[in-house]
């Protein structure tokens, strides 16, 4: 089948889809954006999150038939031409990255958690994160990131 | 592989009529696992997400009509109020990401015993409407299990909608894993009080072939509730409410956990969600 979607702010058109396959190997496989990981390929590690039509899902849980007309963003859609979005630059500066390969994913679940609650205690950062395993188990430092990045966006908003 | 996308409930009818081996898919939350695994290879994927008026839901007299694609994120946010024991379950469901895919119609397809909606179904005796190019039909929750991830569902039939009846009284959900997200259930119990009708409805989750009440336990509850006064209720019959539940669940040791282990936490996860729906039960009618 034909996909039309856009991904990222661009129109996207794609041939020759099966259309069980999901939208994580769509976005991997089909249009060389490997941002998001594939993983557990059964929802339980959150490496592959993205945004489709603004709700944070699991893209080896969407079927590619399924985001027909949707508006798909993953983490590549995230940073500025010449600057890291401001969770992206919050994860470096805490030391929240070892391996790497959770972080997509939590940082796309970061930026969601953000949009919609600038301010978030420890609990409900850990509720929102819940579903994004780190192997490395590097957690404290990915809660200090985001507790970094509300706090610079608080201190931008103000100044 | 066929894959069809109706805008409307009366086209996918049709659909569903034309190819009763449809696989219906919506938040593809255990769909999409079986794909990815290579376990299932449907002939028709049938995708029933792009049906506006299975993701919404309304008021109908003393009952909400809860949309089969409404999501699990979304019950927790619009539907505490009313439907609390289900809202507390959806909390419980997978993680942030899977609760904004997920909603009741698929976890009422799936069938399975683990499923985190059916023991708030169960205690609030909802019903399960379902449609076919025959007509409608309202399937009564006590009677849409009836085996291993196996319902009263016929194959040319969709799950529309599920009524459930809006809270008289507490409602509890509690939920047995290894961590507080991502867990399937290794036994879960719902309970909702109903003040009104002055009766208490139970469901056990994960604790046999089906998901399971526990109608002794119910009975006794009702006839020891202090229901004129809201007396507090008595170590002795929290045990024994505790005990009655564990004997109506029919266990089996597995991966998750032995059948010992799962008739001992229902025992306390019952009698503490009868305490606590007791309290709030009181709150209510002293507001």
């Amino acid at each position: 089948m034909r996909l039309t979607c856009n991904v990222n702010g661009k129109t996207e058109v794609l041939d020759d889809i099966w259309p069980g396959e999901s939208l994580l190997y769509v976005l991997r496989e089909r249009m060389g954006l490997p941002g998001a990981k594939n993983a557990c390929e059964q929802g339980e590690c959150g490496s592959c999150s993205v945004h489709v039509d603004g709700v944070l899902v699991c893209a080896c849980l969407v079927a590619a038939g399924q985001v027909e007309g949707a508006i798909i963003k993953t983490v590549e859609g995230l940073a500025g031409a010449t600057e890291l979005h401001p969770v992206q630059q919050a994860y470096l500066d805490a030391g929240a990255v070892q391996c790497g390969f959770c972080t997509p994913g939590l940082i796309v679940a970061t930026v969601d958690l953000l949009d919609k609650n600038a301010d978030p205690t420890d609990n409900e950062i850990r509720e929102a994160l819940a579903g994004n395993l780190c192997r490395c188990t590097g957690y404290a430092k990915i809660l200090d990131a985001v507790r970094l990045a509300a706090a610079r966006a608080e201190s931008t908003s103000k100044a | 592989m066929d894959f069809f996308r109706p805008k409307t409930l009366s086209e996918a009818l049709t659909l569903k009529s034309t190819h009763p081996l449809a696989l219906c898919i919506n938040g593809g939350t255990d769909v999409m696992v079986e794909l990815n695994f290579d376990r299932k290879r449907p002939e028709v994927l049938l995708d029933l997400s792009a049906i506006d008026e299975l993701s919404q839901w309304s008021h109908e007299g003393e009952n909400i009509n809860l949309g089969a694609g409404v999501s699990y994120s979304r019950i927790q946010a619009e539907l505490a109020e009313f439907l609390p024991g289900l809202a507390m379950a959806s909390r419980t469901v997978g993680s942030l990401q899977i609760r904004n895919r997920g909603g009741v119609g698929g976890n009422l397809g799936s069938a399975s015993p683990a499923g985190d909606a059916h023991p708030s179904l169960l205690s609030t005796g909802a019903t399960v409407n379902v449609a076919s190019v025959q007509g409608k039909r309202s399937i009564d929750i006590h009677e849409f299990f009836i085996g291993p991830k196996k319902s009263a569902l016929k194959p040319d039939e969709i799950i529309t909608s599920i009524v459930i009846p809006k809270a008289r009284g507490g409602q509890q959900y509690s939920k047995i894993g290894t961590r507080n997200a991502m867990v399937i259930a290794v036994c879960s119990f719902g309970l909702a009080i109903d003040a009104t009708a002055n009766t208490v409805g139970t469901g056990i989750g994960s604790a046999g072939p089906t998901p399971l009440r526990a109608p002794e336990a119910e009975a006794f509850a009702a006839s020891k509730l202090d229901w004129a006064h809201g007396a507090a209720i008595s170590a002795e019959v929290l045990k024994e409410f505790g005990a009655l539940v564990a004997a109506a669940a029919r266990p089996i040791d597995d991966i998750r956990g032995t059948a010992a282990y799962r008739r001992h936490t229902l025992g306390v996860i019952s009698a503490r969600s009868l305490k606590w729906a007791w309290k709030t039960t009181n709150e209510l009618r002293s507001m």
